[in-house]
């Protein structure tokens, strides 16, 4: 077919050392568990084991809480801000220097193309450390009220979409504001979280100020459960935020949690169609659409809809699905084989319901889990794919007549984590904006994040808000002290 | 590869124009409804796209391949007022046997050059293929009236002009006044016809950096291809920016989306600015994944360029032999007089 065929182009895996087994990062150094089992952690792309982690204990988990609780009431709890922002600009050019080694594990581990976890994940990573680095000692002129002062030990558990990148949405946060860290990364890839312990060690952070332990989600509930734990900060499904609310219900224990999505991308017909249809693109097929705010449901005006599927189809022949490694990789593998049924299961359901279904129809390794990029065009809100998360790269297609039905559509979710517009009518977009509930909302963009700004939920999307002076209030307290 | 010379224009430009445009007499008012109904574009999100194309990774085979390709769309540019028959000579030479060392080395598409030049150039290439291009209608800066531009295409046509680059009056078009410029590029194909009914292809230069925004090189893309031009071109090469690939990415959608329209095709200059190997597979790149591989034959794609040859040269060497050779291991035949 295409005249211009493109070599392969890899990333060289070299610059990684993987080894063998992995401990458990406690009180800044790495720990057999105790009474934990193992397990493995596979290449999605090749299900080839890349390494054996260690599923964490409750004993575990308790001695995790009790070094953190020591680094506490120790040497963290009692250094100054501008003292501990030193750590955190350290900590942010150490992940520069290393950005390639992150970038790397992070596409084996997590089966991301290394295009998006070199120019995205591994640098908005740094990107957030140096941001909160500076916020250490400016806490009490962030407008966060009287008096701020960390809550004392966090636990905190992300998920597989983005590891290193939530990673520090979660730490930089806790760390700039004098918490301590239990972080749980996903069990499907822990690789860059261990390797971040490497860092912690390298930037000769106080022991016990961070503590990386692995396993699934009995591990998981074990911090959730903690009594010595002060707050909780989630991202993951709302499935298990739902689960973490009534855990800590009645308790202490403060929690943010960043849940699911349903984002409605929302195209007019007289918005930029080309950069539209790259920004649908971006919205559903950026991370194999594992984006909690991935914009999964493109609501496009009637009167353009054949026009925009049209040049949306031929954009999607042109994305490249394979190896997550080389440089040429637009689309990389889905993370898990439980994802992939997941994909597998909805989308026999869209089409069961009566959706239209097309995909670019693109060559896929045989090992490994892949998933073409997919369409579904002649959804209605009732259909499931309309309704439920997919977390995968597929895009359901609605259309509207008028803004206010646009609106109503979009709204029309249990979710309200993200929605884009897309108008060349600025007065329209603040209109659209002002009634959209999402707790982000781009125009003319989608999938932009920065440090300085703060993203979160409504609704069954979760609460509370990461990034900027917003997400530094979720890890204080403020007022007169007891 | 290309066909050599293209037919005559079978409808007259206004006519069909009418006809696309659904209106029974093109005025002003019509083109500009119909060019400011095109959708507009989004600055961020165009030089966005551009950038990711650029991050593609060309190598081995497919670098050997493109880099023969690239060479083989230059229109090798000279168009100084110190231009003497000499040079033009020299850089028909070099047209013609671009490097001394690999006979296979393609050849270029052209040489580009002013109109009075146009004689010693078909005299220089003679049989080989090469094709000659003429700058015309006062070029650059196109600022006179009609008659003149006229005879200098009739001009450089018939001294046996293969191709010609026009240029529109930016400030017509700048100033809304949209009938003028199509006129214009309407009246210069004609122009463009040989007594024997043949014609020369016309490239229609818009000179992007003055057009400055997004919206209006789409616009001046659609208006040229409305009128006529077999090409449409980003600049002179006089005035910077000139040939962006993100300008480049909107003229490429332009004759993608013009083609879909009309199921005829236009072709694309990209010119100024190019100067490395590069670049030129970042212009590959977006040639393919924007417009289609259809694009990719130096029929339908250009570089107007002069020192981007011999850093493709070199490039080349050293895939054949697997070491960098030098400057001075290609041959020069445009040096610098300063």
């Amino acid at each position: 077919m295409a005249k211009f065929e493109y070599a392969p182009a890899p990333e060289s895996r070299a610059v990684v050392d993987i080894k063998p087994s992995y401990g458990l990062f406690i009180n800044g150094e790495f720990t057999e568990s105790q009474g934990g089992s193992a397990f493995k952690t596979i290449s999605p792309a090749t299900e080839e084991v890349l390494a054996e982690v260690t599923s964490a204990s409750e004993a575990d988990v308790d001695r995790a809480v009790a070094a953190a609780r020591r680094a506490y009431n120790g040497a963290w709890g009692r250094m100054s801000g501008a003292d501990r922002g030193k750590y955190l600009f350290r900590i942010a050019r150490i992940l520069q220097e290393r950005a390639r080694e992150f970038a790397v594990l992070e596409s084996l581990d997590n089966g991301k193309p290394i295009k998006e976890s070199r120019d995205v994940d591994v640098p908005l990573a740094a990107a957030h450390f140096f941001y909160h680095a500076g916020w250490a000692d400016k806490l009490d002129y962030a407008g966060l009220g009287t008096n701020p002062r960390p809550h004392g030990v966090v636990g905190q558990v992300i998920p597989w979409n983005f590891p290193i990148l939530m990673l520090a949405w979660k730490i930089a946060p806790a760390l700039a504001t004098g918490n301590t860290v239990v972080i749980k990364p996903a069990e499907t890839t822990p690789l860059t979280a261990l390797l971040f312990a490497e860092v912690v060690q390298q930037a000769d952070l106080p022991p016990g100020v961070v503590n990386i332990i692995t396993g699934a989600g009995a591990t998981g509930q074990a911090i959730v459960d903690h009594p010595d734990i002060d707050k909780l900060a989630f991202t993951g499904s709302t499935g298990v935020g739902k689960m973490i609310a009534r855990s800590i219900a009645g308790t202490r224990k403060k929690a943010t949690l960043e849940l699911g999505g349903k984002a409605a991308n929302i195209v007019f017909d007289d918005a930029p169609l080309d950069q539209a249809v790259e920004g649908i693109v971006n919205g559903i097929f950026f991370n194999q659409g594992h984006v909690c705010c991935a914009g999964s449901r493109l609501l496009v005006q009637e009167n353009i809809a054949d026009d925009v599927e049209k040049r949306l189809k031929r954009r999607l022949e042109t994305l490249r699905v394979g190896d997550p490694l080389d440089k040429n990789t637009d689309v990389g593998a889905i993370n898990s084989k439980a994802q992939l049924q997941r994909i597998v299961d909805l989308t026999a359901a869209g089409e069961a319901e009566g959706a239209e279904r097309w995909d670019n129809g693109c060559a896929l390794p045989s090992k490994g889990f892949w998933f073409r990029p997919t369409v579904f065009t002649g959804v209605s809100q009732t259909h499931r794919i309309a309704q439920e998360e997919i977390f995968g790269p597929v895009l359901s297609v609605l259309t509207f007549r008028t803004p206010h039905e646009a609106v109503a559509k979009a709204n029309n979710t249990p979710y309200g984590l993200s929605a884009g517009i897309w108008t060349e009518k600025g007065s329209r977009i603040l209109w659209m904006a002002d009634q959209l509930r999402a707790g982000v909302v781009w125009a003319n963009t989608f999938n932009k994040f920065d440090p300085t700004s703060p993203f979160g939920g409504y609704k069954e999307s979760g609460y509370g808000r990461e990034g900027g002076r917003h997400g530094l209030a979720a890890y204080v307290t403020t007022g007169d002290s007891k | 590869m290309s066909t050599p010379t293209a037919a005559a224009p079978s409808v007259d430009a206004t006519a069909r124009a009418r006809d696309l445009l659904g209106v029974s007499r093109l005025t002003n008012a019509a083109l500009t409804s119909w060019l400011h109904g095109l959708p507009g574009v989004d600055q961020v999100g165009c030089e966005a796209r551009a950038a990711g194309l650029g991050t593609r990774s060309i190598k081995t085979t497919s670098k050997a391949w493109g880099i023969d390709l690239a060479i083989s769309m230059i229109d090798l540019t000279t168009l100084e007022g110190a231009d003497t028959p000499g040079k033009v000579r020299g850089l028909c030479a070099k047209a013609i046997t671009p490097d001394p060392t690999d006979l296979a080395t393609p050849r270029p598409a052209a040489i580009c050059v002013y109109g009075d030049m146009v004689p010693t150039a078909k005299e220089a290439l003679g049989q080989s293929g090469v094709k000659v291009a003429a700058v015309a209608t006062a070029f650059p800066s196109g600022r006179a009236l009609m008659p003149v531009k006229l005879a200098d295409t009739r001009d450089a046509v018939s001294a046996g002009a293969d191709e010609i680059d026009m240029v529109i009056d930016r400030g017509a078009f700048l100033s809304g006044d949209y009938l003028t410029v199509f006129r214009e590029i309407a009246e210069v194909a004609e122009a463009c016809v040989r007594t024997d009914g043949t014609r020369a292809r016309l490239k229609v230069i818009m000179e992007t950096g003055e057009l400055v925004t997004y919206d209006n090189v789409r616009r001046a893309s659609w208006l040229s291809m409305l009128a006529g031009g077999d090409f449409i071109k980003t600049s002179t090469g006089k005035v910077s920016p000139a040939a962006t690939l993100p300008v480049t990415l909107i003229m490429l959608e332009a004759v993608r989306d013009w083609r879909d329209l009309t199921g005829e095709m236009v072709g694309v200059k990209p010119a100024g600015g190019i100067r490395t190997s590069k670049d030129a597979l970042k212009f590959l790149v977006t040639v393919s994944e924007i417009a289609g591989d259809d694009w990719l034959d130096p029929h339908w794609f250009r570089f107007g360029a002069s020192s981007l040859l011999n850093d493709l040269l070199l490039q080349r060497q050293r895939m054949a032999i697997g070491a960098y050779s030098g400057a001075d291991y290609v041959t020069d035949d445009s040096p610098s007089l300063y």
